[in-house]
């Protein structure tokens, strides 16, 4: 038998994890199979009078040939190559890296949601159309708002789904308007999401104190604007203090007001946006709300509405006749279907059960507690790196790594791949990119004391480090299963995929 | 409250190194006339037991495909999931894992989906899929303004044989971009080059087509392709049954240019209707245009294989107002559930399930239209779904057939007006010989 060139005894001393893992195209064997699928039960016939040869394919699809351990092991050693919120602290700005509870994990995989196929009678699935009917009127409670889609697969989904909204009630008061307007610290999927609707994009700086300047925004603002897309509390984690304000002027040219609700953790039973006057908004059921991100998705887009929005709604929605709840879909002002079905139903059973499990105290608390923690990191971190707005913060603030750059020729982005090897998820950095150097960080509620503690000690170490021996900041990371990984070449000569020679 | 641990003497010592007296006082910068002075109107904090008592009442007020013989697919289909989809790709380090934005820390993400990504181009025949869409409709959508894109012309051509629901999406992710979407009638059950090469103009940016179609009808790919192509419009194909490719030819081997699809019937659960997998692969010369995140594989400093997003200047996050899409979240959980699914039926077991699905199908179709008074609406071949007219109206078809534990098929009158007496019917593996001898034996008690 030949033996691998590669050294067996040192592969083996790689501990959990670090242990490359080959693709899974390469494991396995020519004609090994790893399922189970009874025989055919009716009679035979020939393949080709079911299915023409001309119609079949001639090759099967080059699919992975693996037994059912290999699949178990391939993606158990992958998993070990991955962080995750239950391996440890993520303070990723603006993504609401909370715990995700198992229970609603256990609630969401009954099979009486999950195996519910979407066309079912509505006689047979009322649970389903009782959670959804519950779940908007809670939502709607928690917003201030009129009514909830929950069509809308994410966030920008959820944009897209609400600027189509604004388009047409501006359309049937016959004024079609051309232009919607951003702060220059929007996340960028607000510009996107207005450009996918046709729209002009028109960006207003931010002033001194890190909200909108009102009086730029005042400048933009014509009858031609059919929406300011308001992140509030806004990406540098601050409540906009002239809300009001902001709202009295863009309600002055009649334009709409649009709320980007990824930062709503911050304002969860503190006060509600319909309050403020916002027309539109849109939640993140995976950030606020605890349906796990899945690695990148699903998520969950919600979005509420006021009344004189309330016809445009995607359809169906989901109404109540007595002890019956009903899909409707003769709605005649709708702005159609953002996707089929109804929407990313597992992850609204598990912000159901999340609403439940909290009750309106327990939301209000996360909320609390969410900003205090973050204030209180804020506090710890202060005098080590640039503060470039400093106030109160809500559930993140932005620190600048500028002072690093500039004295020790260090960077956010090394700084961040040296968190790594502290064993900490890295903060959102370059973002908002208003803020040079940005770091973007959120510890959410819940996150202990202790942790917190760990995570400020190890970024005090490191901007220690920076000055004191910054050339392994500079190369970090260190402990990781890989070192820094070649981003240009991957961009230049895009390998995306496996081929069978390569 | 279990999910917020600081105590209160934790509390008070953060306040105080916050430099605050109260929590109230972090919160001062929000106008008082709006905040919140008393606590929201939503049902009271349930405890763990109840609350799982109660989820399961709801649960159990829906009668789902574990309690019913299901003859009903029309976009969503209920196949077998092996155990190791829920064991594997649902552990926590892939279920509550962040986008792979930190790639050293998160190489199986990221090899995951660049598995995912290979085994959707093997299916296909395609060059390149991206990292995953919303659902298939909405990739669907996306596609359209993608060969808008790229071929400068300002209009789509869509089959009346596309899903339904697929067309209103499509419709409305158009309807702002200057697109306008046409539709082209199917003839007994398929789009025919024919009709189609009438049809499409020099402004025809695709033509875009479903197969196997909304009525199950497998599409002539190769005269559709040479049609489209003809007139220098795109073919794009939306697979709203991906296990169809186990058997069938895949849209790549016929000159489809983009491929949409529904990834659900990849081991992802029913789940009324989402979360379900958007499927995107196109040609190698189309990639700077495809829309969402893309892995691909490079080197880390001291030379070992790695994974990273790449060509990420086609984003959001980068070129905003210019981006190929909106699109930031998408579906990745799904994909490593459709990477582990894929890998487990591996090479012969997608084509074992996919001909067990044409087999069972072909089997109930011959003994539906074998029975008096219910005939075979289109006679071009399928694979497990099937369109019969019937001699009762099919929305009583399936109430009778409820009564007997069967979910029936779809009425298709829903969608189609001048359809009134046609049911879709479909067949998966899961079906049983006995089960569909059971649905044929109550049709023909019927009448």
């Amino acid at each position: 038998m030949s033996v691998p060139k590669t050294s067996i005894a040192a592969t083996r001393r790689l501990p959990r994890g670090k242990r490359p893992v080959p693709v899974i195209f390469e494991r396995g064997a020519k004609g090994r199979i790893g399922y189970s699928l009874p025989p055919s039960d009716v009679p035979d016939v020939p393949l080709d009078a079911i299915l023409p040869e001309a119609y079949r394919r001639r090759e099967p699809a080059g699919l992975p040939e693996v037994s059912e351990l290999d699949v178990v092991r391939h993606y158990t050693a992958l998993s070990h190559r991955n962080f995750s919120i239950d391996e440890g602290f993520y303070p990723l700005g603006s993504c609401t890296m909370k715990y995700n509870p198992k229970i609603n994990e256990d609630a969401a995989r009954q099979t009486g949601f999950a195996r519910l196929h979407p066309y079912t009678p509505e006689e047979l699935a009322q649970g389903a159309l009782q959670l959804l009917w519950e779940l908007e009127h809670d939502m709607a409670e928690i917003t201030g708002m009129d009514r909830v889609t929950f069509q809308p697969a994410a966030g920008a989904h959820g944009e897209l789904c609400a600027l189509l909204m604004i388009s047409k009630y501006f359309e049937e008061k016959g004024e079609p308007r051309t232009t919607v307007v951003v702060p220059d610290s929007a996340h960028g999927t607000n510009p996107a999401s207005a450009a996918m609707c046709g729209y002009k994009v028109v960006e207003v700086k931010s002033d001194r104190r890190g909200n909108i300047d009102l009086e730029a925004l005042k400048a933009v603002l014509t009858s031609d604007v059919a929406a300011l897309m308001f992140t509030n509390p806004n990406t540098l984690g601050l409540f906009e203090e002239q809300i009001l304000d902001v709202a009295r002027a863009v309600h002055n040219v009649g334009a709409q007001l649009y709320l980007d609700g990824a930062n709503f953790n911050a304002i969860l039973g503190i006060t509600r946006p319909g309050d403020q006057g916002f027309d539109v908004m849109h939640l993140n059921l995976h950030k606020t709300f605890t349906t796990p991100h899945g690695g990148g998705g699903p998520g969950a887009g919600a979005v509420g509405v006021r009344a004189h929005l309330v016809p445009y709604l995607p359809v169906p929605t989901v109404e109540r006749d007595g002890p019956r709840f009903t899909l409707d879909y003769d709605r005649p002002k709708t702005i159609g279907k953002m996707r089929a079905f109804y929407g990313n139903f597992g992850n609204l059973v598990r912000a159901y059960a999340y609403i439940r499990t909290m009750g309106a105290d327990g939301l209000r608390e996360a909320a609390e507690m969410a900003v205090l923690n973050a204030n209180y990191l804020l506090s710890r971190l202060r005098g080590a790196f640039d503060l470039p707005y400093d106030r109160v913060c809500k559930h993140e603030f932005v620190l600048s790594g500028r002072r690093q750059r500039d004295q020790h020729h260090v960077t956010t982005k090394d700084m961040a791949k040296r968190l790594l090897d502290y064993g900490f998820h890295a903060p959102t950095i370059y973002f908002p990119l208003i803020v040079e150097e940005a770091i973007m960080i959120e510890p959410t509620e819940t996150e202990s004391l202790k942790t917190l503690d760990e995570f400020a000690d190890a970024m005090l170490a490191i901007a220690r480090e920076a000055e004191t021996d910054p050339n392994i900041v500079r190369t970090a990371p260190h402990e990781t299963p890989v070192t820094r990984l070649d981003e240009v070449t991957a961009a230049r000569k895009p390998n995306l995929r496996w081929r069978p020679e390569s | 409250m279990k999910y917020v641990p600081a105590t209160p003497a934790e509390r008070e010592r953060m306040l105080r190194e916050a430099g605050v007296r109260t929590v109230e006082d972090l919160f001062r910068d929000i106008p008082e006339e709006v905040r919140l002075t008393k606590p929201l109107g939503l049902p009271p904090a349930v405890p763990d037991p109840d609350l799982l008592t109660h989820m399961r009442r709801l649960a159990e007020r829906n009668i789902d495909c574990d309690h019913l013989a299901c003859f009903l697919g029309a976009g969503a289909y209920d196949h077998f999931v092996p155990s190791t989809v829920p064991h594997l790709a649902l552990k926590p380090e892939f279920l509550t894992a962040y986008t792979p934005y930190q790639a050293e820390l998160m190489q199986g993400e990221l090899q995951a989906t660049y598995e995912y990504q290979s085994m959707i181009c093997e299916l296909t025949g395609m060059d390149v899929a991206n990292a995953s869409m919303y659902d298939g409709a909405s990739a669907t959508g996306e596609a359209a303004s993608m060969a808008a894109d790229l071929t400068k012309r300002s209009e789509v051509l869509v089959s009346s044989a596309l899903h339904p629901e697929y067309r209103q999406v499509l419709q409305t992710y158009t309807s702002h971009l200057r697109i306008t979407v046409r539709e082209l009638p199917a003839r007994d059950g398929i789009t025919t080059a024919d009709a189609a090469r009438t049809a499409i103009t020099e402004e025809t940016a695709a033509l875009i087509v479903q197969s196997p179609n909304f009525f199950g009808c497998i599409e002539d790919g190769n005269a559709l392709a040479e049609a489209a192509h003809a007139k220098g419009a795109l073919l794009v194909v939306a697979i709203a049954e991906p296990l169809s490719l186990g058997l069938l030819r895949p849209p790549g081997a016929y000159g489809a240019d983009i491929v949409t699809g529904e990834g659900q019937p990849l081991g992802n659960a029913l789940n009324y209707g989402g979360p379900y997998l958007g499927i995107i692969a196109t040609k190698e010369t189309f990639v700077r245009r495809i829309p969402g995140r893309l892995v691909g594989k490079t080197a880390d400093t001291e030379g070992r294989p790695g994974y990273v997003l790449t060509l990420q200047t086609r984003e959001q996050h980068i070129r905003r107002a210019k981006a190929t899409s909106n699109i930031c979240t998408n579906e990745s959980l799904n994909a490593v559930i459709a990477a582990v699914y894929l890998s487990t039926l591996g090479k012969q077991g997608v084509a074992h399930v996919a001909e067990l699905c044409a087999r069972k199908a072909h089997y109930a179709r011959q003994r539906i239209a074998a029975l008096p008074g219910f005939q075979l609406a289109f006679a071009a071949p399928t694979f497990n779904e099937f369109v019969v007219r019937c001699p009762v109206p099919p929305a009583e078809i399936n109430r009778r057939l409820l009564e007997h534990g069967i979910l029936g098929g779809l009425a298709l009158e829903r969608f189609y007006p001048e359809l009134a007496d046609a049911w879709l019917v479909c067949v998966t593996e899961r079906r049983t010989k006995e089960e569909i001898d059971r649905l044929v034996g109550h049709l023909e008690a019927l009448q």
